[in-house]
């Protein structure tokens, strides 16, 4: 058994920890930083402005369609430094794990975390592990850090909106989130859900190389969906967007659970999408360089910055209405009927 | 996707919108019954192009905003028992009873499930068995069936840790008995799509006798349109009856089998709405021969009754006689995250809606 499954003797500090290190970690894992085995990394000083950001991964199921919970803390922490322009250096990875955990499970994520490293192109150089006796955690939580550089010149935010300005979405929306809920719900729906977990750093590099003057800011709408990234935008930049329900890209299976579910798309997260707030001048030209990433393949712009009430937004109804959309309160939830 | 692109199709329904701008030749005051017309109007902008001299209400047809608050209660009181599970529909678990919601229940540590079909707490059921799993049944016409068929298949497999806590409801009876009070003022009715599959559009029929226009529509752009240009032709040349625009959906007689299946579980019992109060023969009941199905004579839970939080004009919402803004704790205290009253919780909760939808319009 003890062959098969975490033990709380993986956290120790002893021999059992030193043998999941190196038989595990760094068998996958293979940054020479990382196997210095040191207590800290060091890294080249790069010239730039430092980014630096942190989030931790509780995803329930570990595995799931388009992904698993390695991948996505990787590609996450890579998307919250590449959303304030930052080029991703290394990345941190701190594990909890509950005894009893199966070790496959934890090796299929370590690979996982590997790859996902590996095809971004941003080394894992430090990382840590424990064990907490079971029940005391679900199977495994992931922390990762991140640390980025950024140009001195470019300082993107939020409060950067500028009246004109368009909002271009990289892809189509809700299917990471989706995906998500109806696997935890064990609902078998027909067609292709499966999340959108993927790196933005090279689309959003790709973009500030040939546009470095006219993106106001990145943002990555994961929890809260599109809907509530927007109300964030719209409050900091003191203005009122305006979206247009039309130009909306929702996959046709993710909008046919949507509708079984009685969730909205614009809630929904995403883990492969970004919303580029550009100069309303340069956004078509902008959108034609993402669409031809493979990353941002299937973008459009979805809205635009407008005066108006600080921190409203608006969408325009294909029968030509107009609702507000809020950002989302609690958790969505299906409903009755 | 088959049955809904058409009818969202905006060069189809744009000309249907012109039309309903010239469709009203007297005042129109509508009450859309069913709280999913509710979210279809405002998800759609609908309240946004309507025609000066139409007016539209919303009735009592959201299930979640109108349990009461002793039925919440109760509710929660039933999660708390050990080795009980709770399994619910999503809108319920953040319904606030008098003290806290069935979210706060499983901050505590109660079992509380959110389940899509009852056939899945049946199959919860099954796979837990040394917990009994209470289904929490808050619902009209449309969910009703459903949880007899569950039921019906507990029964058959003799399975001896599922009930139901049934608060279930019907519409017509309450609709009618509130169509009697002389301050609302309505003078047609946008009903239900989803409750008339179940009913039939023959259901409203009693309601043209009393002089309403009625019209069953669908929840697209072009059903919700339609539904509201026939309701004004019906109103301007007083020529009230019952038009049935779903019929992809809904039939005259409505769906008989499922019917049955209802009668056959479920008996006539006087239920308690909140913001209505109690209405005679308002609910259904578990019939003898299945009450081992039956959470409320298993568990021996006792209602207590509460009072309404104060300020919240649930009642009066529910009820058409006013409107979410002009309560005072609309957008203040009572929101999304923190709702005082039913009718902020549910997503097609009237307030919820407003909230959501139409602030600012």
């Amino acid at each position: 058994m003890s062959d098969d499954t975490i033990l709380l003797d993986h956290g120790s500090g002893g021999l059992a920890s030193q043998e999941l290190i190196s038989g595990l970690f760094l068998k996958y894992l293979d940054s020479p930083v990382l196997k210095g085995l040191e207590d800290s990394a060091v890294i080249d000083n790069q010239p730039g402005k430092l980014v630096f950001t942190t989030d931790s991964y509780v995803v329930d199921p570990l595995f799931f369609p388009g992904g698993d919970i390695g991948k996505l803390a990787v590609h996450g922490t890579i998307n919250d430094l590449a959303m304030r322009g930052g080029r991703p250096l290394c990345l941190s990875l701190a594990l909890i794990l509950e005894e009893g955990m199966p070790l496959k499970d934890l090796e299929r994520i370590i690979i996982s975390v590997a790859q996902a490293a590996k095809e971004s192109g941003v080394p894992i150089v430090t990382g840590d592990t424990k064990v907490v006796p079971r029940g005391k955690a679900d199977k495994v939580f992931i922390n990762t850090s991140g640390i980025g550089v950024v140009d001195a010149s470019l300082s993107l935010s939020s409060q950067n909106g500028t009246p004109g300005d368009a909002i271009i979405l990289s892809g189509t929306m809700g299917d990471h989130g989706i995906t998500i809920m109806t696997r935890r719900a064990g609902i078998a729906l027909e067609g292709d859900l499966r999340s959108d977990t993927m790196p933005l750093h090279r689309l959003v590099d790709t973009i500030l190389d040939r546009y470095p003057d006219s993106v106001r800011t990145f943002r990555d709408p994961t929890r809260g969906g599109v809907a509530t990234t927007l109300n964030e935008i719209a409050a900091a930049s003191s203005l009122t967007i305006v979206l247009q329900e039309e130009a909306l890209p929702i996959r046709a299976e993710v909008r046919a659970a949507c509708e079984i579910l009685g969730l909205e798309p614009l809630y929904l997260a995403n883990e492969g999408k970004c919303l580029a707030v550009v100069n309303g001048k340069d956004a078509d030209n902008i959108l034609e360089l993402m669409k031809q990433q493979d990353e941002g393949k299937d973008a459009v712009i979805i809205g635009r910055l407008e005066k108006g009430k600080a921190g409203r937004v608006l969408i325009n109804t294909p029968i030509g209405g107009s609702r507000v959309i809020t950002p989302l309160h609690g958790e969505p939830l299906p409903r009755i009927c | 996707m088959k049955y809904i692109d058409e009818y969202r199709d905006s060069s189809l329904v744009k000309p249907l919108v012109e039309k309903l701008k010239k469709s009203v030749t007297k005042p129109v005051r509508l009450m859309e019954v069913c709280g999913t017309h509710t979210m279809a109007i405002f998800r759609n902008g609908i309240r946004s192009i309507l025609p000066a001299g139409m007016e539209i209400v919303s009735g009592p047809g959201c299930p979640v905003c109108v349990t009461s608050a002793s039925h919440m209660d109760a509710f929660i009181a039933m999660a708390e028992i050990p080795g009980v599970r709770v399994a619910i529909f999503g809108d319920l678990f953040r319904v606030p009873g008098s003290h806290g919601s069935l979210a706060n229940a499983t901050a505590r540590g109660a079992l509380v499930e959110v389940v899509y079909s009852p056939m899945d707490a049946l199959e919860l059921a099954r796979n837990n068995p040394e917990d009994t799993v209470v289904f929490l049944g808050v619902g009209f016409e449309t969910t009703t069936p459903g949880i007899a068929a569950t039921i019906l298949a507990a029964y058959h497999e003799d399975i001896d840790n599922f009930c139901v806590f049934s608060t279930q409801k019907v519409i017509p009876g309450p609709l009618e008995a509130l169509m009697q009070d002389p301050q609302l003022n309505i003078n047609g009715l946008l009903c239900p799509g989803h409750v008339s599959a179940i009913i039939g559009a023959g259901a409203y029929q009693p309601f043209v006798d009393q002089g309403l226009a009625c019209v069953v529509a669908g929840f697209e752009p072009a059903d919700l349109v339609n539904g509201l240009i026939l309701l004004a032709k019906q109103v301007g040349s007083n020529t009230p009856q019952v038009e049935n625009i779903y019929p992809r959906v809904v039939s005259w007689d409505g769906n008989r089998r499922a019917l049955a299946m209802v009668d056959q579980i479920f008996e006539p019992t006087d239920m308690e709405w909140r913001g209505l109060g109690v209405i005679e023969n308002s609910g259904l009941a578990i019939r003898e021969k299945y009450q081992k199905f039956d959470a409320q004579k298993r568990f021996d839970i006792e209602l207590v009754p509460t009072e309404e939080p104060k300020g919240c004009l649930c009642g009066e919402i529910l009820k058409g006689q006013t409107v979410p803004p002009q309560c005072p704790l609309f957008g203040s205290r009572c929101k999304p995250s923190t709702p005082v009253g039913p009718c902020m919780v549910s997503s097609e909760g009237t307030c919820a809606a407003y909230y959501k939808y139409g602030r600012d319009s």
